[in-house]
């Protein structure tokens, strides 16, 4: 079920996992702008999908909590790179994760009730745990702007409680 | 000396005991603030009474909650303050639920 993903966010690690000799291997700030921007997109819609699709009350809230955040920080990435003047670009870990998110909510789609709400909140951890392992690993250490870096920061508390809420409704879901 | 009008240490011995009586009351019933920036509780835990009131200050553009596990809960929107009175005696935990790796304390006295 996560594989897609799975493998679209070892895509954006194996980025950070290359020599430091390959300099250019390392995503620039305009780069790192565009994937944490995507990253947000997609669970927002991701959220709205649920919203439309689930009856489950801890579900609904849990996707309309993801939906608030992520705007709030979408906000919050915006108003920077104007700031900044950073052009957010485009780049294959952007699109991997675009691609991955198309398919996951291509099957989540045929999915209904408990099915549903088990599969979405599911890859919501399972999301949110990729995402926090490239912010730390590869996203904040490459950031050259401090205050990007600390945007990410935030970013990365901010999802760290996402993922342990999503388990907290998924453990109510068993 | 004359009766009726007390001495010197008398009446500033009064003017000690009335500023107390005054000074009491506003001691009984604080307002504690607690910060919340960038998911952090500051300070992360503090010391209260019965009465007084815990003033969470949201300086983040996220919703918060202050949220004791079977007890009490408060919403705090984002870039706002909310506020409690202690009702209860007693050491308690909460917690953000919408991010529940945000943690703090209140050590209520009777």
């Amino acid at each position: 079920m996560f594989t897609r993903y799975t493998v679209a966010l070892a895509a954006l690690l194996l980025v950070g996992a290359a020599p430091a000799s390959y300099a250019a291997d390392k995503p620039t700030d305009p780069q790192i702008a565009h994937i944490a921007y995507t990253a947000g997109v997609l669970d927002i819609e991701a959220a709205k999908q649920a919203i439309k699709k689930s009856k489950n009350k801890e579900v609904v809230d849990f996707a309309k909590d993801m939906e608030r955040d992520h705007e709030a920080v979408n906000k919050q990435a915006l108003d920077l790179v104007k700031k900044l003047k950073v052009k957010p670009e485009d780049n294959a870990t952007s699109q991997a994760l675009t691609k991955a998110a198309k398919e996951e909510r291509a099957k989540l789609a045929k999915l209904k009730g408990a099915a549903f709400d088990k599969a979405y909140i599911e890859n919501e951890v399972a999301y949110h745990k990729q995402v926090n392992g490239a912010l730390e690993t590869l996203l904040i250490p490459s950031a050259s702007n401090a205050e990007l870096k600390s945007l990410l920061e935030t970013g990365l508390k901010i999802f760290q409680g996402h993922e342990q809420h999503a388990e907290h409704v998924a453990g109510m879901l068993k | 000396m004359k009766a009726g009008v007390p001495d010197r240490p008398v009446r500033l011995a009064i003017l000690t005991l009335a500023s107390i009586a005054i000074a009491m009351p506003a001691a009984a019933a604080a307002t504690i603030q607690v910060t919340i920036d960038k998911l952090v509780f500051s300070p992360a835990s503090v010391d209260a009474k019965v009465g007084d009131t815990i003033e969470w200050v949201n300086k983040d553009v996220f919703a918060h909650t202050a949220t004791v596990k079977g007890g009490w809960e408060v919403m705090i929107p984002p870039r706002k303050s909310a506020s409690l009175t202690l009702k209860a005696a007693g050491a308690v935990d909460y917690f953000c639920r919408f991010h529940p790796n945000m943690k703090g304390h209140v050590d209520v006295a009777p």
